[in-house]
């Protein structure tokens, strides 16, 4: 993975530093609450319902195990004990003390890690493929673009203030794992017909208030000329995109304002103006490269006596290797998916100790090489089958095992009222009460890809628009209710969930779900995900069955 | 005569500044006068003509490609910024310093915080009139605050990728 050299290095300490100084000067009551907020807003640092929450950038979702020890320590000698990944592979301290977060940045500095845009009106983290490097079925590393845009959105002069905040994702694979067509830009890697390497940029997907598939304004640009074609987009975007009203700011609505026609020619207007004096230069990107160059990997066989031996053995490591193993590019490997969806636990949190453990069997086991995925799980990329089993037994002991990725229980699902002063109402319960009803695992196999995305407030941190079924937390005259829509996708079949029928109280929200998986089974056709049997059925058999119970 | 901190010789130093800003409803005064970019339009080329420096005030949305032409006979551009949070001012500035290639005074104006000092500066300003009453000082330790950047801007600051490609 991508080493920090000194000018990474320098680059974080300077940024503490500067941070340090904020807060001594907010301590000392020289600044206001208010003035102050802008400048910790631009460290992560958010003030939630009952403390300050600091949110830690994972750039591209991509540790190594040391990196993962830190923020376990930081968790349990700054915070209770516990982090929680976030939809954009952030990790999520929510118990700070103001007067601790200088000392935490330092501390994070020293493993190369920092809070830097991760809030604010600015270009955020970039979420990439978190299968990037392990797969067979990418073109190329998307860690490599979205470090240099890292790098790039950095402090961005231009680019800091803009009408709202901005986010990336960047993948090379035709499998979306970064929910590219949802994100103010997409990057999908592609190669023309002559073998030359480009992009197809998507701009103005998005959820929230307005959701949005964002439309491809560029069917293939050259990989050389990414920075002044970003450049372009954000510059049209900064000088237009509106800044009267922060629900109608992200680009998704200039670009639906425009025409995805008018947007497309203004930015090539603007490109064409810029020229290449604005790209990256090949040698920064070769440099780049260099650093995620493939690593060594041993030769083995695809089959491996001790992994079979130990599936016939352990039915439950069988389970695990069912739902949670996926397919390395080499043979003898595979990529180990780690749920943080334990039955009845917060999805996505993880304690100290269980990062921990997970940090030691990177090291061990898979390279030193940790992700994170935007569906709140942590992947373990390289591992040997022959390893797998004592992967598992390690994961299982520290309650890390579910084999449920991709499954029933496997929920996103928004922090909600419980921690955020923007929620309408709790996620993390519902979330809770739904993986209780699917606990048994063979009916939740049985079920198959289903994913459940569950927001606390419009502002749809849950991602619910692209939930297969997504349900959103409504306030009805002080009341929580829960709105479903059926059908989204955030993958490459990129879809915006469609509205069942009437919001249903926090009490029939389960119910309502079973009666959902049960006209699936009853419907679904060979071999359909619950998404294809509703693409195809359309939405009457689920309103009614669900409908016909609340009378 | 009112003060405000320029970037002279590289060096942030407090200045007099000589020029009044003149609204569009108000009197003609006399002396170096900045204006809005709708009173350029009417009255620029008789002032310039009368050997004044003539400054012109950009709003944020008002696009600097208006004075592409004019950038020659201007002796500042003012970048207006009513709300801080209000970043279009920094493509103004970014397109007058570097694709126009305006040599001359570019000034920010309104709400002018510090914590601005580095992007501000990046972007190709090199006048300021704080709102935060802020030292010449103070001003250049936070616009120098960062040993390194990432992008080629403006000021001319070797980016990392040069820094790297050098070392």
């Amino acid at each position: 993975m991508y080493q920090y050299d000194t000018i990474d290095r320098e680059f974080l300490a300077d940024r503490a530093a500067e941070f340090k100084e904020q807060v001594a000067r907010r301590l000392a009551g020289e600044i206001t609450e208010d003035q102050f907020k802008m400048l910790r807003l631009r460290n992560g640092l958010y003030l939630q319902l009952h403390a300050y929450m600091l949110r830690v950038a994972i750039p591209y979702g991509s540790l190594n195990a040391t990196q993962l020890r830190k923020l376990a320590d930081i968790g349990r000698r700054y915070d209770k004990g516990y982090g929680h990944f976030t939809t954009r592979t952030n990790l999520q301290f929510h118990w700070i003390k103001l007067r601790e977060t200088p000392a935490i940045l330092e501390e994070l500095a020293t493993v190369d890690l920092h809070a830097i845009q991760t809030s604010g009106n600015c270009i955020r983290n970039v979420t990439s493929d978190p299968y990037a490097g392990a797969t067979a079925e990418e073109i190329d590393d998307p860690r490599v673009w979205s470090e240099a845009i890292r790098q790039w959105s950095m402090l961005h002069p231009e680019f800091s203030h803009l009408p709202r905040k901005f986010k990336f994702a960047v993948t090379a694979s035709p499998k979306d794992r970064t929910a590219a067509r949802v994100h103010d830009i997409g990057l999908v890697v592609r190669r023309a017909r002559d073998g030359t390497m480009g992009f197809e940029v998507i701009v103005g997907g998005g959820m929230g208030r307005t959701p949005y598939v964002g439309p491809t304004i560029k069917e293939f640009l050259p990989a050389n000329r990414l920075f002044s074609y970003l450049d372009a987009t954000l510059r049209v975007y900064n000088r237009h995109g509106r800044r009267d009203n922060s629900y109608k700011a992200r680009i998704k609505i200039l670009v639906a304002a425009l025409g995805a026609d008018e947007f497309r020619r203004q930015v090539e207007e603007e490109w064409e103006k810029v020229g290449t004096g604005a790209d990256m230069p090949d040698t920064e990107i070769a440099r780049i490269r260099a650093a995620f160059a493939p690593k060594t990997f041993d030769t083995l066989v695809n089959r491996s006596e001790a992994f079979e031996t130990a599936k016939a053995a352990d039915p439950a490591f069988a389970r695990f290797a069912r739902n949670n193993l996926k397919p390395h590019k080499r043979p003898g490997y595979t990529i180990v998916e780690i749920s943080l969806k334990a039955i009845g636990d917060t999805p996505g949190d993880a304690t100290s100790d269980q990062m921990d453990v997970v940090a030691e069997l990177g090291e061990r086991y898979g390279q030193n090489d940790i992700r994170i995925t935007h569906e709140q799980n942590l992947v373990l990329p390289h591992v040997k089958l022959d390893d797998a089993h004592a992967v598992f037994t390690a994961l299982a002991a520290a309650g890390l095992a579910t084999p449920n990725i991709n499954l029933i229980t496997d929920i996103i699902a928004c922090p909600g009222l419980d921690y955020c002063a923007l929620a309408n109402a709790r996620a993390i319960p519902i979330a809770q009460d739904i993986a209780h009803r699917f606990a048994d695992q063979d009916r939740a196999e049985l079920v198959g890809e289903l994913k459940i995305k569950i927001s606390g407030c419009i502002n749809a941190c849950g991602h619910h628009h692209v939930g297969h079924i997504g349900i959103l937390g409504v306030d009805k005259k002080g009341e929580e209710f829960y709105q479903l829509t059926l059908g989204g996708s955030g993958a490459e079949d990129a879809e915006v969930g469609k509205m069942l029928g009437p919001a249903l109280p926090a009490d029939r929200v389960t119910d309502a779900i079973d009666t959902i998986v049960e006209v699936y089974l009853r419907e679904r056709a060979d071999g359909e995900r619950f998404l294809d049997t509703f693409r195809r059925t359309g939405a009457a058999p689920f309103k009614e069955a669900v409908y016909a119970e609340a009378h | 005569m009112p003060k405000l901190i320029r970037i002279i010789d590289g060096q942030f130093v407090s200045a007099d500044d000589p020029f009044t800003h003149v609204a569009d409803d108000e009197g003609m005064p006399l002396g170096d006068v900045i204006i809005s970019l709708t009173r350029f339009s009417a009255e620029g080329d008789a002032l310039i003509s009368q050997g004044r420096a003539v400054g012109v005030r950009i709003e944020p949305d008002e696009e600097v490609e208006a004075l592409a032409y004019d950038l020659p006979k201007l002796a500042v551009v003012v970048i207006a910024f009513p709300k801080y949070r209000d970043g279009r001012g920094f493509s103004s500035a970014h397109l007058v310093r570097e694709r126009f290639g305006f040599k001359g005074e570019i000034r920010a104006v309104g709400e002018v915080l510090r914590e601005e000092a580095n992007f501000l500066t990046r972007c190709g300003c090199d006048s300021f009139e704080t709102a935060d009453g802020s030292s010449p000082e103070q001003w250049a330790h936070a616009a120098n605050r960062h040993r390194h950047v990432y992008q080629r801007a403006p000021d001319g600051r070797t980016p990392a990728f040069t820094e790297r490609a050098e070392s």
